[in-house]
């Protein structure tokens, strides 16, 4: 206690506050939030040192580490790295090359895009054509219904990736429906839903697009089974939840596909997955996605071809003792490692709001222990 | 995202570089220039609040409302002079200069002991109380000869300063 301490130091103390307040630091009202990892674990550590010789003027006034890492965050910093793109490397330059090149644009633009558009077209033809009467005119058949528009659905997948002459290689076991079972996979665009969703219906939770998107989500992806979300509204968690867990524990309905990210991240990163998926008492099936295209529509319909690498990995359980967030992470890091991804402590959600006070104030409470500490010391 | 403003030329570079006293490479420079155009993202020629903010590991930052409010509405040739106090060919005492400015909120060259306490406030928060605070300063100030009234001028924190071996860099990537 600082009572006990020399003379010199007795000095700092007024009488009252003395045993009370410097015996110990009061704790941030948000240190107990079980709710995210320890950012501190994934940020390099070695920006503040802390010394322990005795506290001096210069000490106070040499605010060059914090000034430093502010900097490096202007400079640089890695979650707005997750959402950036990476424009292709031109390879046209040069007297060779550049005739070839032309060549090729001309059957990307001239002949494959067309060729795809009308692939394209061909595939809603047919899905329309298909799955309109068997929706309206099964209607009292549920089971039958149901498997005629999964395979529905499939098939208009597959013409999307076809059109994009999409070559996507799977690795490990198909999912297949069982009940108590969730599939989680990283996120970079919608595009990483319809490469899954051509194998396997799965049933999605998405955020409620409007526009024309939205009229495909109302309409035919209502058929596989998907749960709307809506960010901004902050009661809509436990409603999703809620609902999650019934289609869960349902026996028919098509396996649940989950992106915890909760938004899109470029290919090169994963963010912080939410607990949301990790609570349901369910298996987690986790699937790594890595691409080597572009997320452009445009881009990708008039570009060769695009690869596509899906892995289907083990199921994981929760271990006994385990936090869902613990889960969570663990879960994100076996994805991360088999797309060769880097993972980052940021939560998605950033990208929308600001990050809570509390990582300041860990910084805080930090360097005022360092500077009470140094204190006492001779 | 990508850098639709104009690109630098040759020129604006150099005038860059000229303008930071060739603290930064004109490579450096070049980056440093792609950076601004991400996170001005409404390109309107210097990066706003939201904008910096937007970035998660600036915004936790204990200074960075003051450093915000240093760097608000520049232009980039006055971004990377900003920057230049970070680079590893900058001065001890340009570096010391910088830190200077940032605890002489008011800009008139003398920083007293409210600017003292009220950095001090903003790296340790809630976890002190003010008036151990103030303890605390006027302790170490009088340890170092000065006084609780005293006015700190820039040659006080190179004195202060000057031979603690500051590390203060930033490395710009360089792709």
């Amino acid at each position: 206690m600082y009572g006990q301490q020399s003379k010199k130091e007795v000095r700092f103390l007024l009488p009252q506050e003395g045993e009370k307040k410097m015996s110990k630091l009061s704790t941030s009202s948000s240190e107990l939030d079980l709710d995210r990892p320890n950012i501190e674990d994934y940020l390099p550590t070695d920006s503040i040192h802390q010394p322990h010789t005795k506290l001096r003027l210069r000490d106070l006034l040499d605010i060059s580490p914090t000034l430093t890492e502010a900097a490096g965050a202007i400079v640089d910093d890695s979650f707005t790295r997750c959402f950036k793109s990476n424009p292709p490397e031109p390879w046209n330059w040069n007297i060779y090359l550049f005739p070839l090149w032309c060549l090729g644009v001309v059957v990307r633009y001239g002949i494959l895009f067309p060729g795809r558009v009308l692939i394209l077209t061909i595939g809603w033809i047919i899905f329309l054509s298909c799955y309109i009467p068997v929706h309206v005119l099964l209607k009292g058949h549920d089971k039958l219904r149901k498997r005629l528009e999964r395979a529905l659905v499939e098939l208009i997948c597959s013409f999307f990736v076809a059109s994009w002459t999409g070559v996507v290689k799977y690795h490990g076991p198909r999912p297949c429906a069982r009940p108590k079972q969730v599939f989680v996979a990283n996120h970079t665009s919608m595009i990483d839903f319809i490469v899954l969703e051509q194998m396997t219906a799965f049933a999605v939770i998405m955020q409620k697009h409007p526009g024309w998107v939205g009229l495909l989500q109302s309409t035919i992806l209502e058929s596989v089974g998907c749960i709307w979300f809506n960010r901004s509204e902050s009661k809509d968690r436990e409603i999703v939840a809620r609902k999650l867990r019934e289609h869960v524990e349902g026996t028919d309905n098509n396996p649940l596909l989950i992106f915890p990210e909760g938004t899109c991240v470029n290919n090169n990163y994963t963010v912080m997955f939410k607990k949301g998926a990790f609570e349901l008492g369910a298996t987690v099936c986790p699937i790594a996605i890595k691409q080597s295209f572009t997320t452009h529509l445009l881009q990708l319909m008039t570009s060769w071809a695009v690869v596509c690498d899906v892995w289907y990995l083990e199921p994981q359980n929760m271990k006994p003792g385990e936090t869902a967030i613990e889960f969570a992470e663990r879960v994100r890091s076996i994805i991360s490692v088999r797309a060769g991804l880097k993972m980052v402590p940021w939560d998605g959600y950033l990208k929308y709001s600001r990050p809570s006070p509390k990582h300041r104030e860990r910084k805080q409470q930090s360097f005022a222990e360092s500077v009470l500490r140094r204190l006492e010391e001779k | 995202m990508g850098n639709t403003s104009s690109m630098l030329t040759q020129y604006d570079i150099e005038e860059v570089q000229e303008h930071c006293n060739n603290t930064f490479s004109q490579q450096e420079i070049v980056s440093l220039y792609q950076r601004f155009c991400q996170l001005d993202r409404n390109s309107g020629g210097f990066i706003s609040a939201d904008e910096f903010l937007s970035v998660p590991e600036f915004a936790v930052n204990p200074l960075s409302q003051r450093l915000f409010r240093m760097v608000d509405g520049l232009n980039f040739k006055e971004f990377v002079a900003f920057l230049s106090a970070f680079s590893s060919r900058a001065t001890l005492q340009h570096k010391v200069e910088f830190i200077f400015k940032v605890y002489d909120f008011d800009g008139n060259g003398k920083v007293a002991f409210s600017d003292l306490l009220d950095v001090l406030r903003d790296l340790t928060g809630q976890f002190i109380s003010e008036q151990q605070r103030e303890l605390v300063l006027t302790h170490v100030l009088e340890e170092a000869g000065y006084k609780k009234d005293s006015l700190l001028v820039l040659s006080d924190f190179m004195k202060i300063l000057g031979n603690t071996g500051l590390k203060m860099e930033v490395e710009v990537p360089v792709d």
